[in-house]
């Protein structure tokens, strides 16, 4: 399906407002962890595609989930990781590029055992 | 010397219509109407739309004046007796907030978006009633800021509700919504706002806020929803015979127009969250819990209305089970999130107190007690270690309806719901099937949304920080957001209670 448009050229006129080189270098990457809704949805970022992928583990993770009570009990070892969809086991040395981590891609991650608060996945 | 006859009201409308639908002779057609036809609707014969009203422009003026005159009388006494201090409670002011920052702005849309089809239907009867609805819904912003200023003279978060409307975060909702449909041809905008909106949904936006504001002791509101209800009866009418005579017109009129009917059910479903949020949790005294709202005003009015438009072959909304089952979720999940980002918000949030959780477990016994009373006790537990909880993060959107990818999946409502579509080599995020279902039916349109996490991290929000952006969105710090405890309404409204039991002694 198509647009429906007065002006033929419209699907030519279009400006996509959210291309990657708005971001002046960086990518948007979203994050999720799974059952912890007390995190109401994924969490944007605009991170350099360079930043190594144990970056975003190390730093950005404790900074905006670490006030769960649950988040200190992650054992990293065991956590599932999906990006875009697929099961993966990311490279922490690798670039969050080279890990498949691309321009809105979503980074998603499960913490076998712990599934929020009283287990209400909260 | 004889009098001149007084025309009788059928009379004076027939002269009022007839003749403006002459036959250009120095234009042709498609130059007068160049909307009438890209849409692919198909109109035989406009000499067959029945108008409901038969309304003239004199006797408009005259029930529009006496329905002001008498608007205006209350809410003079209302301000000379100090109405706002009869309210059941000053959270109640939140819901107000809400009201004319999310709410009043599309009364102008809807005002802008029926000048346009007024101007744009080739029939002469559909284009007056437009241009009727489109001054009545002038009349409504009007009458809704004059009504709401009264509060701007003692509580934050009013003032610059117009400025707000364009920038803030969460107002890209409905902002968003009413400029999808003005973007539309004039008969997809009148099946969005005339059909899905003022139709099959009104009855949920007006109905709740304008109880709520009777059970919490607001005349002042009450008055003006009583005031624009005459006009809204009649914009139901209109949407009713729009729909009716396009099905009528032409059989290949009908997928087109259920098409419009799935996308702006859903639209208007995402939007109507904010109500559902209101009624459960912003009014002090609850009218009614918004599940059994949406019991009655869409499975069983909705219900009988589809099954009379089935005879045109017209089918119940797509998604509308999946709506009808979200009922149990919507309130809590948008309460949730606008109790983590206040601190971005132009209104106040608290946490529903222990009576308030047990009548949200009676009203929502399959779902409350299990997923969202622990996420609640949780952050009580938390505010009482000082520890109060506020996502410092942003929240990734919905391309389409443009809310924080908060809802969860249909039959597992512990995980998020998460929806991708391709299109020209970048990823387009939607939190639904409905949402996704509108992505790709016009990726061309919705892949140019202006989705305000995205503008803020471009650096097009007055700067990286939060403060930079609140003070682009003319959000006053430390008055117009956070939670309600402590707010400066707060404080204000308890030197009132104060004041009051010192005179009753």
């Amino acid at each position: 399906m198509s647009v429906v448009a007065l002006d033929k050229q419209y699907a030519d006129k279009v400006e996509i407002r959210d291309r990657l080189e708005n971001f002046h270098g960086n990518q948007v990457v979203y994050v999720h962890w799974e059952d912890h809704l007390m995190f109401c949805a994924a969490l944007a970022f605009p991170l350099p595609p360079g930043m190594p992928f144990g970056a975003l583990v190390k730093e950005i993770l404790p900074t905006y989930y670490g006030m769960h009570p649950d988040f200190a009990k992650i054992d990293w070892s065991k956590v599932r990781w999906m990006i875009d969809g697929i099961e993966t086991s990311p490279r922490l040395e690798a670039s969050l590029q080279d890990n498949g981590v691309g321009h809105k891609s979503i980074i998603r991650f499960w913490t076998p055992g712990l599934d929020g608060y009283k287990h209400s996945r909260s | 010397m004889n009098a001149p006859l007084k025309l009788g009201l059928k009379q004076r409308y027939s002269l009022l219509t007839s003749g403006l639908d002459w036959t250009p002779s120095y234009q042709p057609f498609e130059k007068i109407y160049p909307y009438a036809e890209f849409e692919g609707i198909k109109i035989h014969d406009w000499s067959k739309w029945e108008d409901p009203f038969r309304l003239t422009m004199d006797a408009y003026w005259k029930f529009q004046a006496e329905k002001e005159r008498k608007l205006y009388a209350v809410l003079d006494s209302f301000a000379q007796n100090n109405g706002q201090m009869n309210l059941s409670d000053v959270r109640y002011v939140n819901a107000l907030k809400l009201f004319l920052t999310g709410v009043s702005p599309l009364e102008y849309q809807a005002h802008r978006g029926f000048a346009h089809v007024g101007r744009h239907v080739p029939g002469v009867g559909p284009r007056i009633a437009a241009q009727m609805q489109s001054l009545d819904e002038l009349r409504h912003v009007q009458t809704q800021v004059h009504t709401l200023s009264h509060y701007n003279k003692f509580f934050d978060g009013f003032s610059e509700f117009r400025h707000m409307h364009d920038r803030v975060w969460y107002l890209s909702v409905p902002k968003s919504f009413f400029d999808d449909a003005r973007t539309a041809g004039p008969f997809e905008y009148f099946i969005a706002i005339g059909f899905a909106f003022e139709y099959v949904l009104t009855n949920l936006l007006f109905v709740p806020f304008m109880s709520g504001a009777a059970y919490n002791g607001d005349l002042a509101t009450v008055t003006f929803g009583f005031s624009a209800q005459s006009d809204e009866s009649r914009h139901m009418t209109l949407g009713i015979e729009v729909i009716k005579f396009l099905l009528e017109q032409d059989p290949g009129n009908l997928p087109i127009v259920q098409k419009w009917v799935d996308k702006w059910f859903w639209r208007g479903h995402r939007v109507l969250g904010l109500v559902a949020m209101m009624m459960d949790y912003m009014l002090p005294k609850k009218i009614m819990s918004w599940r059994e709202a949406w019991e009655i005003y869409f499975t069983e009015a909705g219900g009988s209305l589809f099954e009379d438009l089935a005879r045109y072959g017209l089918k119940v909304p797509k998604y509308a089970d999946v709506a009808t089952a979200e009922a149990d979720h919507l309130s809590h999940q948008n309460w949730a999130t606008f109790y983590q980002y206040c601190h971005a918000a132009g209104f106040h949030t608290w946490l529903p107190s222990a009576e308030e959780m047990d009548w949200l477990s009676e009203k929502y016994p399959t779902t409350f007690d299990k997923y969202y009373r622990p996420r609640f006790e949780m952050w009580a537990e938390m505010e009482k270690e000082g520890k109060r909880f506020y996502n410092n993060a942003l929240p990734q959107l919905c391309s389409v309806c443009q809310i924080p990818m908060v809802y969860t999946e249909h039959g597992d409502h512990g995980a998020t719901s998460f929806r991708v579509s391709d299109y020209k080599g970048e990823k387009y995020h939607t939190c639904s099937d409905g949402c996704k279902d509108i992505f790709d039916g016009e990726p061309e349109k919705y892949s140019q949304a202006w989705l305000p996490v995205h503008q803020i991290f471009q650096g097009n929000c007055g700067g990286a920080g939060l403060e930079d952006v609140l003070k682009w969105y003319k959000l006053n710090l430390g008055a117009d957001n956070l939670q309600q405890a402590g707010s400066p309404d707060q404080k204000l409204w308890d030197e009132w209670m104060a004041a009051k039991d010192k005179v009753a002694g």
